[in-house]
């Protein structure tokens, strides 16, 4: 590749800025705070220390009179652990806000399935309550591809989907499994990662602010399409959500199949 | 040195170490590099490969990761170079067992032969990565590779536990019991410290993690479920009848995890003090505080395993305390930088190769290190875990910090090993380029991570998303670790050119303290500490730990 190629590959990728995508969560602005100021401070801390690097490299005779350098040493170590002290201080705060408490009672449940390499999100309907599943009654291509026993009534309205639409607003309490190995249940959009893990029940709960269409990952290796295992969170308003969740209500009881 | 295959000669062995993680570290590379070129082009057609298939690019990720990890970063920095210097440098003869050193030399040469045939078997290498989590590791069925493949892994690694261990004794026995008369603990050479850290680390985390591995294999062939829940539905068929969790797992493998990473980066650590003594000619200003902070790193590493952990489904209060002693180890770390930096500010450094890698080591761990207190905020975490930015963390801290160390100590103990020197111009350019090229490399991972990419994805653009905004970063990594690489043939060149027709070096060459330097005839009781340099107006002055504390001049 001749050096121009190569000079302008370099501008092309100093130009073109990469960074979180928009946050579409209401517990995200705190988090985008706290990620800048952390990257910020580790930055500076970068530049200085290797400021004193260079300069140290740099220099061919050592100073007649002495730094003193015995204090200055100190000074900084205890500047930076005052620095972590903070920095263990805020993360924890918002981590006790996400995740030391559950959801509030009016928040709507989501059941979040992975398999290998699809995600899959079950409405528990009008009786919010989710129907029994059973590994045994799996079958995808039957239409059943959560294993829903129909001699439970309670799942008769429930509604599953391959596309995760939340009303915007609303918090949402995921209850995520996986039937097979593990997942990771990635919404960078939300800043929102949990893993998905066979035999346990984990939630996580968060309020969609905007409005909009959100990519849904898999962060946790899986198999060979876990590249592929994506899917999509659609935030809209609460009257499209109504509507979309009566079609499919509707759609499951005329087919008899999710 | 004449290199006999069947050796009992620790000097020889060490050797041979180094070259069995020389063979590792290029393989693993290769791999890097196709893996590189897939990421940016992932159509393309490689020699003998053909197009990558998800799967084989999956298979790369692991045994890139397993080669590097056990082969080359936990092999080099620990056993190769103890075994080169450990037994002088504390004034023994040889190690305490040479025929268990020479074992454990064999053991992890037969690891690393039946680790590389498991790209040989039907359906290839395992893909469920180097951390081989279960069920996708417990079940064959559960991808390509995790049938046959995946046996041979935990074979290979099972058999480098035990060699690890054998490895470990003899360094330990050697380090408490072979020390010449006077050679006490404050006069050991700091990497004596991170070896004798490192060796009991090893001894209590290969031992869980062989045990992990043996749970592991039974869940796979003899039906118990330690690591396979009940009804686990893998590929149509219920695997799961016991009531096992996969957490577990999680929690055996980064209790060895956490410390193999300190494992990799501590004799580093001990070397660069090393390096950074002799060619700034100073004493280690606060040697108690530096190797007492060695210590405290090792046994902090034993309990953060934790923030592997944050989103693993792990109850949160945990990952509050193992956040708080991930962010108390920055602190033993913090120490350990600012006495370098503290070391340095004299200036009028000599600043040949080994010093050169030695200052690449800190540029390192200092660039990996600082982003290490965000990874351990569960809060940040919960975004960048499994991200690039991880990828970008570690390969700065571990991987280019412990290799930068292995360089500089090769080019540093060349004459040991050979009774030659290396190229110097040749070693200033192989520094320059893969310094750049390093940073080139791993640095703008960090952005991907931001981004929100994956690690593990074989291609960016997935159903749902292209990850369009970052294809230009991820170009330039390719092109950075293409050149990264190829800068390595400087290094194969000047190894090899040098080893045959380097200039003859001289006794003691750096004009180093430590008693691996020291003449054949000096057997003396030592009375001085490790790093006696001084800077008298304008000559430099140094003593040796083989010359008499009577004797100075």
């Amino acid at each position: 590749m001749p050096l121009h190629a190569i000079l302008l590959e370099a501008v092309r990728v100093a130009r073109s800025p990469v960074w979180m995508p928009p946050d579409g969560a209401s517990h995200g602005p705190a988090l985008d705070h706290l990620m800048r100021w952390n990257l910020i401070a580790f930055c500076l801390c970068f530049l200085v220390a290797h400021a004193w690097l260079i300069a140290a490299v740099l220099r061919k005779r050592t100073p007649k009179r002495s730094m003193a350098p015995n204090a200055l040493p100190w000074i900084i170590l205890i500047a930076l652990c005052a620095m972590y002290v903070w920095m263990a201080v805020t993360a924890q705060r918002l981590w006790a806000e996400n995740r030391f408490v559950g959801p509030a009672p009016a928040a709507m449940q989501i059941e979040v399935v992975g398999e290998q390499f699809q995600w899959y999100f079950r409405y528990p309907g009008e009786d919010a309550a989710f129907g029994t599943t059973r590994p045994e009654l799996v079958n995808a291509a039957e239409g059943n591809p959560l294993g829903l026993d129909v001699r439970d009534a309670r799942g008769k309205d429930d509604v599953v989907s391959s596309v995760l639409v939340l009303p915007v607003g609303r918090e949402a309490d995921l209850r995520l499994r996986s039937l097979d190995v593990i997942h990771g249940f990635f919404v960078p959009g939300m800043r929102l990662k949990e893993n998905a893990v066979p035999g346990l029940v984990l939630h996580v709960h968060f309020t969609p602010s905007v409005i909009g269409t959100y990519p849904i990952l898999c962060s946790q290796v899986c198999g060979s399409g876990h590249a592929r295992m994506q899917a999509m969170l659609s935030v809209v308003s609460q009257a499209e959500f109504q509507e979309w969740l009566a079609a499919r209500g509707r759609a499951r009881i005329e087919e008899g199949a999710p | 040195v004449r290199l006999r295959v069947f050796t009992t000669n620790h000097r020889e062995l060490g050797t041979l170490y180094l070259l069995l993680a020389l063979a590792a570290v290029i393989a693993g590379t290769l791999l890097s590099l196709i893996m590189r070129l897939h990421r940016v082009w992932p159509d393309l057609a490689l020699p003998f490969f053909g197009t990558i298939k998800p799967e084989g690019y999956l298979a790369l990720v692991t045994m890139h990761g397993t080669l590097m990890i056990f082969f080359v970063l936990t092999t080099a920095p620990q056993i190769g170079f103890a075994n080169l210097v450990l037994p002088e440098q504390i004034g023994a003869r040889s190690m305490a067992f040479p025929r268990l050193n020479a074992a454990a030399f064999w053991l992890t040469a037969l690891a690393l032969l039946v680790l590389l045939a498991a790209f040989f078997v039907p359906q290839g290498a395992p893909i469920s990565g180097w951390t081989s989590y279960p069920p996708l590791s417990a079940v064959a069925a559960a991808g390509p590779g995790e049938g046959a493949g995946m046996d041979l892994w935990l074979a290979s690694i099972g058999v480098f536990c035990l060699a690890s261990w054998l490895g470990a004794v003899n360094m330990l026995v050697t380090i408490l019991g072979e020390r010449r008369v006077g050679m006490t603990w404050p006069r050991l050479p700091m990497t004596v410290w991170a070896w004798l850290v490192t060796s009991i680390l090893t001894l209590l985390v290969f031992s869980v993690l062989l045990a992990a591995i043996i749970l592991l294999f039974s869940d796979r062939h003899f039906g118990s479920s330690f690591f396979v829940p009940r009804g686990d539905l893998i590929n149509g068929h219920i695997v799961g009848h016991g009531d096992g969790s996969p957490l577990l797992w999680l929690h055996l493998f980064w209790f060895f995890g956490h410390p193999e990473v300190y494992i990799a980066v501590l004799p580093g650590m001990g070397l660069a003090t090393s390096l950074f003594a002799n060619f700034a000619r100073r004493r280690v200003a606060g040697y108690r505080v530096m190797a007492a902070m060695l210590v405290v790193i090792g046994l902090l590493g034993l309990v953060v395993w934790g923030h592997h952990m944050f989103v693993s489904g792990m109850n949160p209060y945990a990952g509050t305390a193992f956040a708080l002693t991930t962010i108390a180890i920055a602190v033993p770390s913090t120490v350990e930088v600012l006495g370098w930096l503290a070391m340095l500010w004299g200036g009028r450094l000599r600043l040949r190769t080994p010093m050169l890698f030695a200052l690449g080591f800190l540029s390192f761990f200092i660039a990996g290190g600082l982003t290490g207190p965000i990874l351990a905020q569960p809060a940040l975490d919960a975004y960048l875990h499994n991200t690039f930015f991880v990828v970008a963390h570690f390969h700065l801290v571990m991987a280019m910090a412990g290799v930068f160390s292995i360089f500089g100590g090769i080019y540093y103990w060349f004459p040991l090993m050979t009774g030659r020197m290396m190229n110097e111009t040749l070693g200033k350019l192989h520094f320059w380029i893969t310094l750049i090229a390093a940073y080139g490399t791993f640095f703008p991972m960090h952005f991907s991570g931001l981004a929100g990419e994956p690690r593990h994805y074989e291609r960016l653009t997935g159903p749902v998303t292209s990850f369009s905004a970052i294809a230009a970063n991820e170009r330039g990594i390719t092109f950075s670790a293409l050149l990264l690489a190829s800068a390595q043939l400087i290094f194969l060149w000047n190894v090899f050119a040098s080893a045959r027709r380097g200039p003859a070096a001289e006794t003691n060459p750096w004009e180093a303290t430590t008693l691996e330097w020291a003449p054949e005839m000096a057997r003396g009781r030592v009375e001085r500490g490790p790093y006696e340099y001084e800077i008298l107006a304008n000559e430099t002055n140094f003593h040796p730990q083989w010359e008499m504390a009577s004797k100075q001049e």
